[in-house]
């Protein structure tokens, strides 16, 4: 008796042992998988790195001079596309979560909202083309480009902004309630300003991706080349991500760009990364300040 | 000993969906008094509690039938606003919910939604309602700090500010202390003694003792039924009908 119960025992152990290390190896995997990826990058692309290549446009056919003008227009974009995305997103976020009578419509736009986030990013880019670009005349610019990315972010943000309003205790809002305060002043004095803090999480990691896009821009606001910073948003513009791939398959000097290549995904990288960072900030200084 | 009455139940039955939660209620509630609402979890004395400023149209597919009559309007009536009917019928809940605010916008909270906003004024008011709710003493130089760093008592007792800031009529408590440790319970309890000289006072509770301490008139309630509704002394002393007997002798619920 006492030994097919250590021997059951043993087994025990050694099933929760070989558990353990799948589960570790995989964590594992992707740390490694990250750590690869982002090491690789910089070790071929500090090089290229420096004052004059994040200052100055590029020169001779690209294979010289710097990226500035894509660094700018990849800023102008993202933040075109949070301006869009952010103010729809969240607002669509509170009538899902806070007003719509819960049934088969909202269900209906639910589905929408969720496939809409699986859509492939070149369709948002032909969407892109045919609406902003061709059908509303504003050609490929800023205008355009954003647009199209603060529709492919749409979904994350909205799916972000209404788990942060789900997570606002019920008992905040009954406790304004019936206090005879209002449903719009209860939402927009405690529910908006408790989820506030995921909202922008949720938003910023969503747009870090969307601003790493290509195929989105490409159709509607990237330019191969141009010197000139926009001075309007009626203005074409290089962007980071677009550049990477015009170098990588377009360009006469493939191989000698190859450095500027890295350089630029670097900088990428980097950018998303620090977008991404800012978002993990929030939410760690929010979490301690959160008591309830 | 009949007051005058300041709210009236005419036949009310209600529904979440198809189930029917109270049957044909009729009583009154007199003004300035406590009446304690007693009976076994799931009689409906929370949900009859919860009509009267109501917080179940935050329920999805509820319904009600009959009237309720405020001062002498029918707060069901299609021409209500519940906000109206909410800022004279304040509620304390179960759990202590302050906001995550400071002290003092915790208690100004509302009344700065609702037109006050001199400074000033509003410091007299958050002084008058935490005094009124015996927190004065312990807050007055914390006001600026997280109404979550206060114990459960306080953060109750802080809703209580909270609900008194509005200067309601009437304030419905649902199982207020049932969160809180005896001491805490001692101190809320002494509170209602207090407030019901100038308010009236509605309160669910699970607690018997606490209903034969605080009110002057108890409603039994079973199966949503409003089963006996008398001045408190008999309910406990002497009730007229053998289920109510039989629940307050713990022979049953």
């Amino acid at each position: 008796m006492q030994d097919v119960l250590m021997a059951s025992m043993k087994f025990r152990y050694f099933k929760q042992q070989a558990f353990f290390t799948v589960v570790r190896l995989s964590a594992l995997l992707i740390v490694l998988a990250l750590g690869g990826l982002i090491a690789y990058i910089i070790v071929n692309g500090i090089s290229a790195i420096s004052w004059d290549f994040l200052t100055l446009p590029p020169t001779d056919s690209m294979t010289k001079g710097g990226i500035m003008p894509a660094i700018v227009g990849t800023f102008y974009l993202t933040v075109g596309a949070i301006a869009v995305a952010l103010p729809l997103g969240v607002a669509s976020a509170i009538y899902l979560a806070e007003y719509a009578r819960q049934g088969k419509f909202i269900r209906v736009v639910r589905i929408g909202v969720n496939c809409l986030a699986g859509v492939p990013s070149v369709v948002f880019g032909l969407f892109g083309l045919g609406f902003f670009v061709v059908f509303l005349h504003f050609g490929s610019c800023i205008l355009s480009g954003a647009l199209t990315l603060g529709i492919l972010v749409l979904p994350t943000i909205i799916g972000a902004s209404e788990e942060a309003l789900k997570a606002v205790p019920q008992t905040f809002r009954e406790a304004s309630l019936a206090l005879g305060v209002s449903k719009w002043q209860t939402i927009y004095k405690i529910v908006l300003p408790n989820a506030l803090p995921g909202i922008l999480t949720g938003s910023i990691l969503g747009i870090g991706r969307a601003a790493g896009e290509t195929a989105p821009i490409m159709f509607t606001a990237a330019a191969f080349f141009t010197a000139k910073l926009p001075s309007s948003i009626f203005d074409e513009v290089m962007a980071l991500p677009y550049h990477v791939y015009v170098l990588a398959t377009a360009g006469t000097h493939i191989e000698q760009t190859r450095p500027i290549q890295y350089g630029t995904v670097l900088v990428l990288v980097g950018l998303v990364l620090g977008v991404d960072l800012i978002a993990i900030v929030i939410r760690s200084y929010v979490r301690k300040k959160k008591r309830w | 000993m009949e007051g005058d009455s300041i709210i009236e139940l005419k036949n009310v039955n209600f529904f979440y969906g198809q189930t029917k939660a109270l049957t044909d209620i009729t009583m009154s509630f007199e003004k300035d008094r406590v009446t304690a609402l007693i009976g076994p979890s799931g009689c409906g004395k929370s949900t009859l509690l919860r009509l009267l400023n109501r917080m179940n149209d935050l329920i999805a597919g509820t319904r009600v039938e009959g009237e309720i009559i405020f001062e002498g309007i029918n707060i069901y009536g299609t021409d209500v606003d519940p906000v109206d009917v909410r800022r004279k019928i304040g509620m304390v809940f179960q759990k202590p919910n302050p906001f995550p605010k400071s002290i003092f916008n915790n208690v100004t909270y509302a009344p700065r939604l609702t037109g006050i906003s001199k400074k000033s004024d509003l410091e007299l008011l958050a002084e008058e309602s935490l005094r009124q709710a015996v927190l004065w003493e312990e807050v007055k130089d914390i006001l600026d700090k997280s109404a979550m760093t206060l114990s459960g008592g306080q953060q109750q007792r802080l809703c209580i500010a909270r609900a008194l800031a509005m200067k309601p009529d009437v304030i419905l408590m649902d199982e207020p202390t049932s969160a809180l440790d005896p001491i805490s319970t001692a101190k809320i309890e002494e509170l209602i003694d207090e407030l019901r000289r100038k308010y009236t006072i509605i309160i669910v509770t699970h607690n018997m003792q606490q209903a034969a301490r605080v009110s002057s008139k108890t409603g039994f309630f079973y199966l949503g039924k409003l089963i006996e509704y008398n001045a408190t002394e008999k309910i406990f002393t002497n009730p007229d009908v053998k289920q109510t007997e039989d629940y307050i002798t713990g022979r049953f619920g």
